[in-house]
């Protein structure tokens, strides 16, 4: 199946990733490129085929949901990029914009 | 640039943890490892090694036995967590990034006495096959500097085969340690899924990622793999089944092993002096009083088409974690929203191949093409796991293939993504199956290593060790012709 330049511009809003313009050409061919590769799976006869969604027959394991403390050797603030008050700083969201103040 | 064969740089024959750290250092000096000359190594601190070698060299003069590793100079790629030096994933999105954690693995090769000299370059968060998308620039093969040293771990297996260190941790989602392995001339190791703990691998794709290691010979891989395998409660995936002596298990008799050659791993199109590689090793494992027989895995040719619908679905997850938020980058967009935030982030953040394969996995995850795609992948994956319970049942103990259909190309030479894709084309099942494999040098093409790959059944690593360390043995010097 042919993607469209708008099929990437959705996915890429999706995935929140900004695409320059004079990339679309080329990221729009090669998607449809790598995913015609993919159509011969169509062909192939999977009826009562179980989907595996990983490679363990066991399934996931479960444990009781606690466990020691892992202290972090470095504090957050060494390397996130914006802290107050021991708080994340982002920039604020579109729909609170008019509330006033940037949040950094 | 010296020749990375030559003999005489091997830093285990040191005296102390500290000559050989030095040793390490002035190797990586001389085959000039940095960014100027093969750009294999990315992070170092000659320092930080020294008080970490002299510490080692400490303990074992007062009588503690510092560890099987005791004095062991090691590599780890760039996307395992490390107390020392950054963990960038070979990405701008991480640059200057310290983790504040560090990984079991790499807590299991210091507790046992090793010492990290380095992190090694890779493809920017290991999507790759030539270590050429790395945001730090491409590394080169030790053996011929204008060809690729494969990937994505090719800087851990470049700093075996450049004599830097002989024995360096890569990590495995679709052939990231065999295929660097094989075009570098130096033993890798896939370990079954769960087999090694992932908590500090940085994630790319979940149901496949695992830890493997890279050695100068098989004797050295095993005990890597020795050191850092087995449980860990830290990582829910970790299975609980005790770790074989592999070092020790690696000297058995190979004798009325039944290794399967799979007929879709030798296609009439597979390169004839690769082929020809092959069959001596097969005829030296006859001689050995191994039975080889033809088998068939007849799901084969759909790896691909499977593993890179998962992988990218997987990682554009994953991936989802780097946002400017918490660590990393962090760029403001125009408008100076959270949108603007996350987008620009991204886009700057995130090179080519992982912004292509996260879109390709958010595509195939997106509504209208879940099923058609992401969950007929998942189907197809069963039947290609069930190639291989079928012939390992069909009492078959290892497989035996090429580990890749050519040798290192060179840089710049795999232009198309679709087309670098196809690299993985006899490896990337033993992802998808979670089954152990190793592969080892089996002979040259024009000067350039071939690799032999041993896949065995599910946490029956020691089965392929024995039979890769026999291979090694009766090879000899034709593994370097």
């Amino acid at each position: 199946m042919a993607v469209s330049r708008d099929d990437v511009l959705h996915v890429a809003s999706l995935a929140r990733i900004a695409i320059d313009e004079e990339r679309l050409p080329e990221l729009t061919t090669q998607l449809s490129t790598i995913l015609s590769h993919m159509e011969i799976l169509a062909q192939v006869s999977t009826e009562g085929v179980t989907p595996s969604v990983g490679v363990g027959d066991a399934g996931l394991p479960l444990r009781e949901d606690a466990g020691p403390k892992l202290p972090l050797a470095e504090p957050l603030d060494r390397f996130a990029p914006a802290m107050r008050d021991g708080l994340l700083l982002v920039p604020r969201l579109a729909t609170h914009e008019d509330a006033g103040g940037a949040a950094e | 640039m010296s020749n990375a064969s030559e003999p005489g740089h091997d830093p285990a024959a040191a005296r102390s943890a500290e000559e050989a750290v030095v040793r390490s250092f002035d190797r990586m000096r001389d085959v000039r490892a940095g960014p100027e000359g093969l750009n294999i190594i990315l992070w170092s601190d000659r320092e930080q090694a020294l008080r970490d070698a002299r510490d080692v060299d400490a303990r074992a003069a007062s009588g503690t036995v510092p560890g099987p590793l005791a004095g062991v100079p090691v590599v780890v790629k760039d996307n395992i967590a490390t107390r020392t030096l950054p963990t960038t994933c070979g990405s701008k999105m991480l640059e200057g990034y310290v983790s504040p954690y560090e990984a079991t693995v790499a807590r299991r090769l210091r507790e046992a006495g090793a010492i990290l000299v380095a992190k090694a370059n890779m493809d920017e968060f290991a999507m790759g096959s030539s270590t050429e998308f790395s945001a730090y620039g491409p590394a080169r093969n030790p053996l011929c500097p204008a060809r690729v040293p494969g990937g994505s771990s090719g800087g851990s297996a470049a700093a075996v085969a450049a004599g830097i260190v002989r024995i360096a941790l890569g990590s495995e989602t679709g052939g990231s340690v065999r295929q660097p392995a094989a075009f570098c001339g130096v033993v890798g190791v896939k370990p079954t899924y769960g087999r090694v703990s992932r908590y500090g691998l940085v994630a790319f794709a979940s149901s496949l990622d695992q830890v493997g290691v890279l050695g100068a010979s098989v004797d050295d891989a095993a005990l890597a793999l020795e050191v850092i395998a087995g449980h860990d409660p830290r990582d829910s995936t970790s299975a609980t089944e005790p770790v074989p002596r592999y070092q020790d298990e690696a000297r058995g008799d190979i004798r009325e092993l039944v290794i399967g050659v799979p007929t879709e791993y030798f296609p009439d199109s597979l390169n004839a002096d690769i082929r020809a590689r092959c069959e001596r090793a097969l005829d030296a494992f006859k001689r050995l009083g191994a039975r080889v027989r033809e088998v068939s895995l007849p799901h084969t040719a759909l790896a691909i088409p499977v593993y890179y619908i998962i992988a990218p679905a997987e990682a554009s997850s994953n991936l989802a974690r780097f946002d400017g938020v918490r660590y990393g980058i962090r760029m403001n967009g125009d408008g100076g929203g959270l949108r603007e935030m996350y987008e620009q982030t991204r886009a700057r953040g995130f090179g080519p191949e992982v912004t292509r394969r996260i879109l390709l996995g958010t595509y195939v995850l997106s509504a209208g093409y879940y099923d058609a795609y992401y969950r007929k992948a998942q189907e197809v994956r069963t039947l290609i796991a069930t190639d291989f319970h079928d012939v390992f049942d069909d009492e078959v103990d290892l497989l035996f293939t090429p580990t890749t259909p050519t040798t290192a190309f060179e840089l710049g030479a795999r232009a198309e993504p679709y087309e670098m894709y196809l690299n993985d084309i006899f490896t990337a099942t033993v992802n998808l199956a979670g089954v152990p494999a190793i592969s080892l040098p089996i002979g040259r093409v024009d000067g350039l290593p071939v690799g032999g790959q041993l896949i065995a059944s599910h946490f029956n690593e020691e089965r392929m060790f024995r039979a890769a360390y026999a291979l090694e043995r009766v090879l000899g010097e034709e593994a370097r012709q």
